[in-house]
């Protein structure tokens, strides 16, 4: 099935001098596990931030879901599904492990304000429903045990995990991973592994990963674009990227003729 | 025993307050440096109301309209601050605030139709010790509500990381505007709360010192802890009238004290007496 869901189109996005995502199109399908490659500084985290909000692109359009993300708020794309991490962990810190699951249902939740402080029966009724939604969540990344823990108090590898299960408790149709298996360990990186695509697979959903980690990459990614100085330099199935030239200089370098 | 209840009355009133600026300070992590200036504009509005718009009806059903015209007045000027200054972070905000209080005190200073530098008198007395704590309940039961409820963990959430709370989908701008609002609003409560039971208003009453007063309360309960806002407002206004009875050289001293008491106080527990949590019988599990 290859029904479109996010297509970006000429996006370029300037900072003062700098290009960071220079001419960037391309496109990805419902139930598509995508990997964005290419060495540091390539513009991968910047396209994340355009396509979720954070930057409103210098020209070029980003297209989700048949419908134009061009000067929509960040919290309003959160709302029409489109959810992510960050690179660097941005937990709510000093709330509870629950607390922050629950947060992220903030757009599915169906009570007024004045329901909230009268605690009416809809209010009760709408919390229960949510938190058994967020403990069920929360016992998938095997979390349930460290409901009530704060945070800040969760070892690195369940940090990342809780800020997984948080962007997927705001009901997406599109994941965005900035870097999952950095700093985890092997272990850890096997179990991200078999995560991403049961997330996939249980919630339906497309993801696009950006990721260092060739191996993971390779192993989990169907389709690869890879970036460079803010460029689309190459797009395929893994196999295709890792014989392809173009690809291989942008990590390597290019051969010089060893005239010397 | 008029001392006794002037004080259980300013206790009552800055029970209010505290937990007005606690909503914008505490629990949406915008520092406000002006909440005194939005307590100013309440007791004077209402007072204003009282004064010369009050209606023929029953003293109680007048008072709960100058309390809705303290409410709104200051709501109003909460939008207007709000507006412009909540795009500002931190110590930009909190100057920006701080010159909003110093401009309500000076435009109050210069009006004439409310008494000017000479004070506003002549109030009614229309609110007793009960209308304060009535108040003072109503609020705290409002904001651990609050608390407990979506909307709530949106606005704490503003707190503890913006880009995180906008990409789960909270408009930023919507909750901060909120919280200043409605906090700024209580404080206007507050202030026709202040007004009706003293009679007379000044401008001094509501300078730079007092916001800073309001402040440390917040901060020394607990930012974010609805029952540390209580504590912290009776426990920094008792302190100052307690050590004036404790006789010889510690009533002389009783304003150097009282800092050095509150500087051990910041030092041995940073986070406030209660940090951001609420008041329980319960015992809290260690891992939290």
């Amino acid at each position: 099935m290859t029904i479109p869901l996010l297509i970006l189109e000429n996006v370029t996005m300037k900072f003062g001098g700098l290009t960071a995502v220079n001419d960037v199109s391309l496109q990805v399908n419902q139930h598509d596990l995508v990997a964005i490659i290419g060495p540091n500084g390539a513009g991968k985290t910047t396209l994340f931030n355009t396509i979720t909000g954070i930057y409103v692109p210098t020209s070029g359009s980003v297209e989700f879901n048949h419908k134009k993300l061009t000067n929509i708020k960040s919290s309003d794309i959160t709302e029409r599904g489109i959810a992510r991490t960050f690179q660097n962990i941005r937990l709510f810190k000093d709330l509870s492990v629950l607390d922050n699951i629950k947060l992220a249902k903030h757009t599915r939740i169906h009570y007024g304000f004045w329901a909230g402080i009268f605690r009416t029966k809809k209010f009760h009724q709408e919390e229960q429903k949510i938190e058994a939604e967020c403990l069920k969540l929360l016992s998938l990344f095997k979390l349930e045990d460290k409901k009530d823990f704060l945070a800040r108090n969760l070892a690195y590898g369940q940090q990342r995990k809780l800020e997984m299960a948080r962007a997927l408790a705001t009901a997406p149709k599109l994941l965005l991973l900035d870097e999952p298996a950095a700093g985890m360990n092997p272990t850890e990186t096997k179990e991200l592994t078999e995560l991403i695509h049961l997330i996939r697979d249980q919630f339906n959903i497309a993801v696009i990963l950006i990721e260092h980690d060739m191996k993971l990459v390779m192993e989990i990614a169907e389709k690869i674009f890879v970036l460079d100085y803010g460029q689309l330099i190459a797009s395929g199935t893994p196999k295709e990227i890792q014989n392809n030239k173009r690809v291989i200089e942008a990590y390597l370098g290019v051969e010089i003729e060893a005239s010397l | 025993m008029d001392y006794y209840l002037q004080i259980l009355l300013i206790v009552g009133i800055f029970i209010t307050l505290t937990l007005s600026l606690n909503l914008i300070n505490g629990f949406c992590g915008q520092f406000s440096l002006g909440h005194a200036g939005f307590w100013g504009v309440g007791a004077y509005a209402s007072a204003l109301y009282t004064v010369f718009y009050a209606l023929p009806v029953h003293s109680s059903i007048n008072m709960i309209i100058a309390m809705m015209v303290g409410f709104l007045a200051s709501a109003v000027c909460g939008i207007l601050i709000g507006v412009p200054c909540l795009r500002l972070k931190g110590d930009y905000l909190a100057i920006a605030t701080l010159g909003f209080g110093e401009i309500i005190r000076i435009i109050i200073t210069m009006t004439e139709k409310v008494g000017g530098p000479r004070g506003f008198i002549n109030i009614p007395h229309w609110a007793n010790i009960y209308w304060v704590y009535f108040i003072a309940l109503l609020v705290t039961i409002f904001m651990l509500n609050l608390k407990r409820s979506a909307f709530g963990r949106a606005i704490i959430s503003i707190r503890e990381d913006e880009i995180a709370a906008e990409n789960m989908g909270v408009n930023l701008f919507r909750y901060k505007l909120f919280s200043f609002t409605i906090g700024a609003g209580i404080a206007g409560i507050a202030g026709a709360l202040f007004a009706h039971t003293q009679q007379f208003l000044h401008p001094s009453n509501f300078n730079f010192m007092w916001s800073v007063c309001i402040l440390v309360m917040v901060i020394l309960g607990g930012q974010g802890s609805v029952t540390g806002s209580v504590v912290g407002a009776v426990v920094l206004t008792i302190i100052p009238e307690a050590l004036r009875f404790a006789g010889g050289n510690i009533s002389a001293w009783r304003m150097t004290i009282f800092p050095v008491l509150l500087i051990a106080l910041m030092l041995a527990r940073p986070q406030g007496i209660f940090g951001p949590h609420e008041f329980s019988w319960k015992k809290r599990r260690i891992s939290t």
